[in-house]
């Protein structure tokens, strides 16, 4: 019932010397990235890209099959619009297939989207998607995140794996009695109450850990701690970054 | 679902958006004390989780949003809420984008959040077979918002993307379906076994 995919890849993968830079530096350059792939304009920039950070993800320890499985996943609506704009998009023919034909302004466009969307997503796997929740969370308070909402994000990823496994008892349990989800009324009906079952344990445990925070003192504010320091070489992997994404930027004014 | 992918949209639809959410996750934090941080991350990682079953709809199956039953339960506090639940998707498992969080937060959130807010007031009076109705009638508004939102990015970021908005908005119904079944069961336990969960003492008491 639950995807297991999903499951089994809570582990942040370690990325050997990519680790030993500041959490801060690495939101950063994905941004600086992904921002930079959705503002060029010309395939060829894109595309002289692509290689690059591909080497780059080869290089921080990424595996290709890793990569190809991330890349892979897409959306249902982005299938929809990759098929249907060759088709749309009024222009002069690129090819044509029986009664379909593919124009080539439209089949452009589909090529922009495609280079943007996994250039962006390859830059997003291998910078961040190795990044632990915790890191993640104390770095974006230091990037200037408002506290409440990096305290959110914290405790939100240190519970997901509690209540991912209550969830998976409940499932147990639905499944010792035979329960097998199909499209039918009783089936939905289970499903609303496992998880309106499951909220009420959330709430339940949400009460408790209440009592025991303020047992401790809690008193709303938790001191963020984090011995990472902005050193000499995040400093030299950004402007590096930085010199690769600005040469791509004037490539592309002058392409 | 609902997630669109960083390399889509134009660069004022994803600002717009930006500050949408910007906007929106400040008024959700503003109305939640600081000790109800506990309480709403648990939430916040119970919807995630729960966003993870695949329900099925005939041959295939859909992963829910459940931004009306979040809404219900969390009132404003579901925006940071959900927020926090797509940086998740984004950054570890690469679901949507990280350019495109803002106009995902606004698809998603602000359509549920508001049919909760409006339908809540009903929702304390209701009884019997009303109360499922309500919170399926909630769930259905919902995904038609964040239906309707998404076509509306994509129809505003460039004009090309107009004639596959109707196939689009055709994936929806299947998941509105799914969402409106499973959010009236939900809502029709939750009054009978805990009412204070929807929210319900809470305005009586405020």
């Amino acid at each position: 019932m639950a995807t297991e995919a999903l499951f089994c890849c809570d582990e942040a993968q370690a990325r050997p010397w990519l680790d030993r830079l500041d959490a801060r530096a690495r939101i950063v350059a994905a941004l600086a990235i992904v921002l930079c792939a959705v503002a060029i304009r010309s395939p060829w920039v894109l595309l002289a890209g692509a290689p690059l950070l591909l080497g780059f993800a080869l290089a921080c320890g990424l595996r290709g099959g890793e990569i190809l499985a991330r890349l892979a996943h897409a959306e249902g609506f982005l299938l929809v619009l990759l098929l249907m704009l060759p088709l749309t998009v009024p222009g002069p023919a690129w090819a044509t297939l029986g009664p379909l034909e593919f124009s080539r302004p439209g089949v452009e466009r589909a090529v922009m989207i495609l280079l943007r969307v996994n250039l962006s997503a390859l830059a997003v796997l291998t910078l961040l998607a190795g990044l632990e929740p915790s890191r993640f969370g104390h770095a974006l308070a230091r990037l200037g995140v408002p506290e409440k909402l990096a305290h959110l994000l914290l405790f939100a990823a240190r519970w997901t794996e509690l209540v991912r496994q209550e969830a998976r008892r409940l499932h147990d349990a639905m499944r010792a009695r035979a329960f097998r989800a199909s499209t039918s009324a009783h089936s939905w009906r289970t499903l609303g109450h496992f998880t309106g079952q499951l909220l009420l344990r959330a709430l339940e445990r949400a009460e408790r850990v209440d009592e025991a925070m303020r047992c401790r003192g809690f008193s709303g504010r938790f001191a963020l701690v984090s011995d990472e320091r902005f050193r000499a070489r995040d400093l030299v992997f950004l402007a590096g970054l930085g010199c690769v994404l600005l040469g791509g930027l004037l490539a592309d004014r002058a392409a | 679902m609902a997630h669109i992918p960083d390399g889509v949209l134009s660069f004022p639809v994803l600002a717009g958006g930006a500050a949408l959410a910007v906007g929106g996750v400040a008024l959700g934090l503003r109305r939640m004390d600081e000790a109800e941080i506990p309480k709403t991350a648990i939430l916040a990682s119970t919807f995630f989780v729960a966003s993870l079953v695949a329900v099925p709809v005939g041959p295939s199956s859909v992963h829910l949003l459940l931004s009306g039953l979040m809404g219900l339960v969390l009132g404003l506090r579901a925006i940071p809420a959900v927020f926090v639940g797509l940086l998740l998707q984004a950054v570890l498992f690469g679901f949507g984008g990280i350019t495109s969080l803002g106009v995902d937060l606004v698809d998603i959130a602000f359509p549920g959040v508001a049919a909760a807010l409006i339908a809540r007031p009903a929702l304390a009076r209701a009884q019997g077979w009303r109360v499922g109705a309500l919170g399926a009638a909630v769930a259905a508004a919902g995904v038609a918002g964040t239906a309707a939102c998404v076509s509306l990015a994509l129809a505003l970021s460039s004009a090309d993307y107009v004639p596959s908005l109707r196939v689009i908005a055709l994936t929806y119904i299947p998941l509105a379906l799914a969402e409106a079944a499973l959010t009236g069961g939900v809502v029709a336990y939750l009054k009978r076994v805990k009412p204070e969960a929807l929210g319900l003492a809470e305005e009586a008491a405020a």
